[in-house]
């Protein structure tokens, strides 16, 4: 290795170190412990080892229903709240007036702390025993009875969970759809409009492909972001998620590993390494779709 | 095509705290622009040369005034409605797109009774291709091709829809020095080819004079003047026109006209018949000086620069506004270069007079 190489990892040294110990140890760790059974962190030994985590992870209900939470949030979410943002981020690049109160408010949900929202939701949605919520008495003044969206039928818990999720994830992407819409060039526009180009076909084959990157930066996070969902769930329905039937994988992950019942840390592996290759195999589909879609300049 | 601009004003708002008042880009253009010819609109950047191709495009609107293509009024329609073809300055072509999508564009925006089929579209855009010469690029993306073949695509694109005019803003800035050349040989063939009324904006007075029908020279707005290339050249309305027309500059002196004579510095150098005594300015364009050991206009020889066909002679003189002067001389010519000064007598059609205060020509 010659001198300039070795300034070189000298350089990465702290990066190497941190990424080490903090991310690529606890992976490797976290697989070795998945293919252990009933692996004890204080005495730390095991009884043998195999794919039996995998099978207990996969048979137990609490954990399908996860996976079946987990995914249709992500389903749900993903396009509804790039398509929404997207949508915003025309209507506010597009109006002169007040476009920077807007933009403020929009953007407002980012910075607001998780619980905080989680209360207003609260207020939004739960039936207590003064009242149904705001949400029941609007569907009331349309004569529907009142739904308990948050100790209620499944479906109901899931919209709250979707609505939830979207609204707090939105702002950011309208931020990002925003300041990507003001860097295509003026004169693209111009040109399109000498030429008699309808909106809507500018839209869709000039704005589109000249954001595409960041559409899809933001899909592939979103995916991401959405799989690993946890803070909202416990936001809305508490902590025991199982009992609301609301659990997500990461929740699942973390009741294996502290929850009531907790200190399954070879379960909890298990379910995180599965996450793990869920994960890397929709990001793998997205990338693959996103050759033939996106255009890079 | 012919295009009428009359009283054709643009004032644009103040904008910010700093200033209140609003900038008139362009005050009160009068011009027909015959049928089929190319005019080049020229001036200084800011001169309002380009806000004025935009009110003809339809991209800006007029503050005052109207614009006619023919008889038509198309002051108030949107650019889609007027039928003109645009190439702007950095090409606009659409990056994600290839050549011939990026031609085919414009003709898959037309819409009822107009809408073609595919067969004629493909047809229009072939054609429009062959006319610039890239028909072996239809399917590269804009960006693996050279900037030349950049500008050809960007007029191909301008021209598949058969506009009634064509405007071009800055076409040939975006390219190096020899494929400009190239390049307006180019513009002037296909408009010869097409007969389409043509407008192009450029601040290179060479590129307007070199391919243009007429020139129009913009200051501040204000159209300073109008005509063909050679006769602007020839007679120069006011000082700023004498300075914005060729290459080297003209040499402006300060000269006084006493009893009926221009005199630079102690010399007189030409008669100035009917001409009251006045401070002016006197501007010799450097092919107006020729060699003569007894010529009036005595100046300090600085150095020769070869340029093959002509030399060009530098030297000063005190009443010269700049420091040098730049005199153009066959290469036949001998010169002493060990000699300090050197005289010139002056060629009568090639000085112009201007009023010191005003700046106007005075006419001999």
């Amino acid at each position: 290795m010659n001198k300039r190489n070795l300034k070189g990892w000298l350089y990465l040294l702290p990066a190497i170190l941190f990424l080490g110990v903090f991310m690529v140890y606890p992976l490797i760790d976290v697989f070795i412990y998945s293919f252990e059974e009933g692996y004890n962190s204080a005495s730390q030994t095991y009884y043998g080892t195999g794919a039996y985590n995998y099978s207990y992870v996969l048979h137990d209900p609490y954990f399908l229903q996860a996976i079946k939470n987990t995914f249709l949030l992500v389903i749900i979410t993903v396009p509804l709240s790039t398509l929404l943002a997207l949508l915003i981020s025309v209507a506010l690049s597009s109006i002169k007036a007040l476009k920077k109160l807007y933009q403020t408010i929009y953007f407002l949900p980012y910075v607001t702390n998780t619980l905080a929202v989680g209360l207003v939701f609260m207020i939004l949605f739960k039936k207590t025993a003064y009242s149904d919520g705001l949400v029941n008495l609007v569907l009331q003044l349309f004569g529907r009875g009142p739904v308990d969206f948050i100790d209620g039928p499944y479906w109901a818990k899931m919209l709250v969970l979707c609505i939830y999720t979207i609204w707090i994830v939105m702002p950011f992407k309208v931020l990002i759809l925003t300041s990507a819409l003001a860097s295509v060039n003026q004169n693209y526009y111009n040109a399109a409009r000498v030429d008699g180009t309808s909106r809507f076909r500018i839209f869709v084959r000039i704005t589109l492909p000249m954001i595409s990157p960041t559409v899809f930066y933001l899909i592939i996070t979103g995916f991401i972001g959405a799989f690993k969902a946890y803070s909202d769930a416990v936001a809305l329905f508490g902590t025991d998620l199982n009992a609301a039937g609301m659990n997500t994988i990461v929740g699942y992950v973390y009741d294996m590993l502290y929850g009531n019942g907790g200190g399954y840390p070879s379960y909890a592996s298990a379910a995180a390494i599965i996450l793990f290759v869920i994960v890397l195999t929709i990001t793998c589909i997205n990338l693959l779709v996103s050759r033939k879609h996106v255009y890079y300049s | 095509m012919k295009i009428v601009l009359e009283h054709l004003t643009k004032q644009f708002p103040a904008r910010g705290r700093k200033s209140r008042e609003s900038v008139t880009a362009v005050d009160n253009f009068n011009f027909e622009i015959p049928d089929g010819q190319l005019i080049g609109l020229l001036g200084p950047s800011g001169c309002g040369k380009s806000t004025t191709l935009n009110m003809i495009c339809g991209l800006e609107k007029p503050t005052d005034g109207r614009i006619l293509f023919g008889e038509e009024d198309v002051t108030n329609l949107p650019p889609e409605n007027r039928g003109v073809g645009m190439v702007f300055q950095n090409y606009a072509l659409y990056p994600h797109l290839t050549v011939k999508q990026n031609i085919l564009f414009p003709l898959q925006n037309l819409k009822g009774k107009d809408k073609l089929s595919k067969d004629e579209m493909d047809r229009r855009v072939q054609n429009a291709a062959q006319l610039v010469q890239i028909t072996e690029l239809m399917d590269r993306r804009p960006s693996e091709l050279s900037g030349g073949q950049q500008q050809r695509v960007a007029i191909a694109r301008a021209l598949v829809k058969m506009p009634r005019v064509l405007l071009l803003d800055e076409p040939l800035s975006n390219l190096d020095a020899r494929l400009r050349l190239q390049t307006r040989e180019e513009i002037r063939k296909i408009q010869r080819a097409t007969k389409i009324t043509t407008v192009f904006v450029t601040h290179d007075q060479e590129e307007a004079m070199s391919i243009s029908d007429m020139i129009v020279v913009m200051k501040s707005g204000v159209v300073q003047q109008i005509g063909k290339p050679q006769d602007v050249y020839d007679s120069p309305v006011n000082l700023f026109v004498a300075r914005f027309l060729g290459t080297p500059p003209i040499n402006v002196f300060e000269g006084e006209i006493r009893g009926q004579k221009l005199y630079i510095g102690e010399n007189a150098i030409l008669d100035a018949p009917g001409i009251s005594d006045q401070q002016v300015f006197a501007g010799i364009r450097p092919e107006g000086f020729v060699l003569d050991k007894n010529g009036p206009l005595c100046c300090q020889l600085g150095g020769v620069e070869v340029m093959g066909r002509d030399i060009s002679v530098v030297s000063s003189h005190a009443a010269s506004q700049a420091p040098a002067i730049r005199s153009i001389i066959s290469s036949e010519s001998s010169i002493d270069l060990s000699s300090k000064t050197i005289r010139f007598a002056v060629k009568p059609n090639k000085i112009f007079l201007f009023g010191r205060e005003t700046e106007e020509r005075i006419y001999l």
